[in-house]
């Protein structure tokens, strides 16, 4: 199971940890936890002392017949998509690796998904346990390492996604699956209107879609499965052949268009979400669920437009934003203060990093 | 112990004056159809779990949003306990009611909101049937993935709170994966809504959260669920085997092979001669174990697949594999299956379902263990299993009339339970704690766990109204199991005081 090379980058600094953490509730000294800090982009500045996670690494499991690895939270993805690869499996939410530089924790907590993530489902939902160092200094342990657990509440999938607020995550297990047998991706020139209309078509029949993207002025498709699916949807669809590398640069925002200078929007809208009508450029991905947006618009007009469409817009340029994140109604954001206070009540874990408030 | 509510170990509760209950839900909700004669009472002692029953004190069945909200405020100011239920389906107990409390009965809500092709998501009232659903989508060659063998009279407001699986969540997930959006009443009866119609919302996963929180944290009161394209086909191969053991194996082997089958179950040779007696689905009756294993999508590929699986089911030492002819004998195959709970319940006069997890290399282990229970016990086990992602469903064959087998049957359940945590896996993988299970979680999980789960409820009801004595033991409750409970001298809970 274990190669040389993973045990060499094993290390078990839970101990260690957990003492910083209670020193830091014994001082009440807030603590900005940090991976790779690939996204530090990301949300808001916390005024706290730095919280290495990078010695905490190593796969401390992996049996590729049960399809489920669990790892140390410090542990690069660059290292443990290595190990799946190794046993032709993946990570099938395909979270951005950053320069190499993301970790595990650091890509569960901020809970990102890749080109895949419509069909195959989000970080969270791959999200099988966790280990946790709480509000109140203890190293606890949530989920598992089964497919199926609904004893308790699912705080594992509830650490997904909570940018650090609500706890130290320190390992992680996932659900991993087998690579697809085949791959093919498709470049086909149209306009972004008539892709969307025929992504919400194609989207109702069983055709082994696993990325859509239009560029501004194509429909790019990634093909996923085994031989026959995949070959005869590449007949039946028709376009270019489209290099696969294509998936990779926009999982990692390495695209051109990544490049242009004006701030970043990512707008997470529902599926059959016409076009929207908003200055700057944008890239279309997810089927059409995720739109990047290039634009100086206002942020008070664009979260109208598109909460109007019933999304969410988040800036992903740093410190352009008053509020990164889409702000809350007031009911859901009481609920939020409560949970963060029940979890951490003192508030060292990350404060801010996603709302004011928690 | 007894799992009926305890107040001196699971925390006092209220006392509700029921007559100023009433006239005050009648005066502010005129049209709110209550029942709480003993007679109308009756259906409603308990869920699936049917060895336990409490008279509430009266059932609820609202038809309209601001009904519940209300009666939650009237409950929420009269400190009066409120326990959900959908269909009544669960086998966990998750909606026995309580003397004091009153049952709040969420199926009138059973319509269908919107069928929505394009966006393929379907939004519906908590009580809509699951299978229901997609009989709906079907028309647009659509349906909702999750399909727990109770679908044709289980609601979704209830799969949600329990986190449903089904035959097929190997490959399409459980309930949580197949929501976009729920929309909930706190107890105070303050509306929330959780998710959105897109892929993903801003902050905390409360989506997450509340999928699987089994009443305790929110009413629900519409469903926003995924809907898929239909695979155009779906394939079945039943391979026998002479012993579980290779039966095990072959499924390793399966997906070692990079295939990820749509169903993958197997029963031993007890639920196979239970289910061929009842359903005669041509089971081979002298095998030790069999496995379904479906595949579906695209024709080609299945067809592939099927091959490869073959394969490996005869390599694995299958003695016999065999491939579903067409479609009456894929249903006849899987209608033994999805029936083995009902035909193991005309081979004994009760039977007990058990629903823990393990990882699926300890499935050897856990059989003989099983075996040795049963035989400690002297109460025969079938065994059916969700082989794909290691949910056992152990059914324990006792009689109810003879005395003393039902505690023997449930001390059997509680020992499989245990041996389930020891091999690394869970006491439930979809049918929930309930008030069944409450004493196995001390098991699972430690006092500072429990405390954490503890925080999270108070988080959101503060003044444990909503459905008290669920799903999280009291600390109380654990000392005094743990007591009872001493496992080769080591306490699981040694800090706390005991009783
Ligand atoms: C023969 C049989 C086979 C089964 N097979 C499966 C299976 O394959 N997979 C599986 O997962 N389960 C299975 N079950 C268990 C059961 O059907 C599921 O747990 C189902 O989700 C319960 O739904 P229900 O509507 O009957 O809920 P109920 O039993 O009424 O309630 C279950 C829980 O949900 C809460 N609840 C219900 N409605 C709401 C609401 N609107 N808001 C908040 N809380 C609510 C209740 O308080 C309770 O805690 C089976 C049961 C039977 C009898």
């Amino acid at each position: 199971m274990s190669t040389a090379s993973m045990i060499e980058r094993a290390d078990d600094s839970a101990a260690v940890l957990v003492e910083q953490v209670q020193d830091a509730l014994s001082q009440r000294r807030p603590l900005a936890i940090r991976g790779g800090d690939s996204k530090a982009f990301l949300g808001r500045m916390v005024d706290g002392e730095p919280l290495d996670m990078r010695a905490h690494i190593g796969i401390v499991s992996y049996d590729p017949t049960e399809l489920v690895v669990t790892a140390r939270a410090g542990t690069t993805l660059v290292d443990l998509v290595a190990a799946l690869d190794a046993h032709e499996q993946m990570l099938p939410f395909e979270p951005p690796r950053f320069d190499g530089v993301a970790t595990l924790g650091g890509s569960i907590a901020s809970g990102l998904s890749g080109p895949r993530r419509p069909w195959a489902g989000s970080a969270r939902d791959f999200v099988l346990g966790t280990r946790v160092i709480t509000g109140h200094g203890k190293h606890l342990r949530f989920g598992g390492e089964v497919m199926k657990n609904v004893a308790g509440y699912d705080l594992s999938r509830l650490m997904a996604g909570s940018f650090g607020c609500l706890g130290i995550i320190t390992e992680v297990s996932l659900k991993v699956l087998p690579k697809p047998r085949l791959c093919r991706s498709l470049r086909l020139e149209m306009p972004a209107d008539r892709a969307l209309l025929k992504l919400s078509e194609w989207g109702q029949q069983p055709l082994p879609i696993s990325g859509a993207c239009h560029d501004g002025s194509a429909l790019c498709l990634r093909l996923e499965g085994g031989e026959g699916s995949v070959l005869a949807a590449c007949d039946r669809l028709g376009g270019e052949p489209q290099q696969a590398s294509l998936w990779d640069d926009l999982r990692e925002q390495r695209l051109d268009f990544f490049r242009d200078p004006r701030p970043l929007w990512r707008l997470s809208v529902p599926l059959a979400t016409p076009s929207l009508a908003v200055p700057g450029e944008q890239f279309i991905d997810w089927g059409g669920a995720q739109r990047w947006l290039k634009s100086d618009m206002s942020e008070a007009d664009l979260r109208r437009i598109v909460t109007e469409v019933g999304g969410h817009a988040i800036c992903y340029t740093a410190g352009h934003a008053a509020s990164p994140f889409h702000p809350l109604p007031t009911g859901l954001m009481r609920y939020h203060r409560q949970l963060k206070a029940a979890l951490d009540p003192q508030g060292i874990f990350n404060p801010g990093r996603q709302y004011a408030e928690v | 112990m007894n799992i009926l509510y305890d107040e001196r170990v699971d925390g006092e509760l209220p006392r509700a004056d029921k007559a100023i209950l009433l006239a005050e839900l009648r005066q502010r909700i005129p049209d709110l159809k209550l029942l709480h004669s003993a007679e109308d009472l009756r259906p409603y002692e308990c869920d699936g779990l049917s060895a336990y029953r409490t008279t509430p004190m009266l059932v609820a069945l609202p038809e309209r949003l601001e009904q519940v909200a209300t009666l939650l405020k009237v409950c929420h100011a009269q400190k009066i306990p409120v326990v959900p239920r959908g269909a009544g389906t669960g086998l966990s107990g998750g909606a026995l009611p309580l003397e004091q409390g009153v049952l709040l009965v969420m199926a009138k809500f059973n319509r269908i909101l919107e069928i929505n092709p394009q966006g393929r998501f379907a939004r519906v009232q908590p009580g809509v049937r699951n299978l229901a659903i997609s009989q709906a989508a079907a028309p647009h060659e659509l349906y909702y993935a999750p399909d727990p063998s109770s679908q044709i009279a289980c609601s979704i407001g209830g799969n949600v709170a329990e986190n449903a699986g089904g035959v097929h969540c190997l490959k399409y997930g459980l309930t949580v994966h197949n929501l976009l959006k729920v929309e909930i009443l706190t107890v105070e009866g303050e509306r929330l809504t959780l998710g959105s119609d897109a892929l993903d919302s801003p902050g905390f996963d409360l989506l997450a959260l509340f999928t699987g929180s089994e009443g305790m944290l929110g009413v629900v009161t519409e469903v926003t669920v995924k809907l898929l394209p239909k695979p155009q086909v779906a394939k079945v191969l039943l391979a026998a085997f002479d012993s579980v053991e290779k039966a095990g194996a072959a499924v390793a082997d399966i997906i070692a092979a990079g295939i990820v089958p749509g169903g993958l179950e197997m029963m031993d040779n007890l639920s196979i001669r239970a289910a061929e007696d009842f359903i005669h689905a041509g089971y081979p009756v002298d095998a030790e174990a069999i496995l379904l294993c479906e595949l579906d999508g695209v024709e080609a590929d299945v067809h592939d697949d099927c091959e490869r699986v073959r394969h490996v089911l005869e390599k694995a030492g299958a003695t016999e594999v065999r491939l579903a002819r067409d479609e009456v004998e894929r249903a006849k195959f899987w209608a033994g299956r999805k029936n083995a709970f009902p035909a193991v319940g005309r081979i004994s006069p009760d039977y007990y379902c058990m629903d823990g997890t393990i990882p699926k290399r300890q499935l050897p282990a856990v059989l003989r263990g099983i075996k040795d229970f049963s035989d400690e016990y002297g109460l025969r086990v079938a065994n059916v299993f969700h082989a794909g992602d290691g949910n056992m469903h152990p059914l324990i064959l006792f009689d109810a009339n003879a005395p003393g087998e039902l505690e023997r049957a449930e001390e059997l359940g509680a020992k499989i339970l245990e041996l389930c945590v020891a091999v690394g896996g869970s006491i439930t993988g979809e049918h929930g704690v309930g008030r069944e299970k409450i004493n196995s979680m001390c098991v699972q999980f430690n006092a500072d766990e429990l405390t954490v789960f503890h925080a999270v409820k108070a988080a959101f009801d503060p003044s444990g109204l909503l459905n008290p004595g669920k799903n999280i033991p009291t600390l109380h409750r654990c000392a005094e199991f743990g007591g009872m409970h001493v496992h080769a001298g080591k306490l699981p809970f040694p800090e706390l005081e005991r009783f």
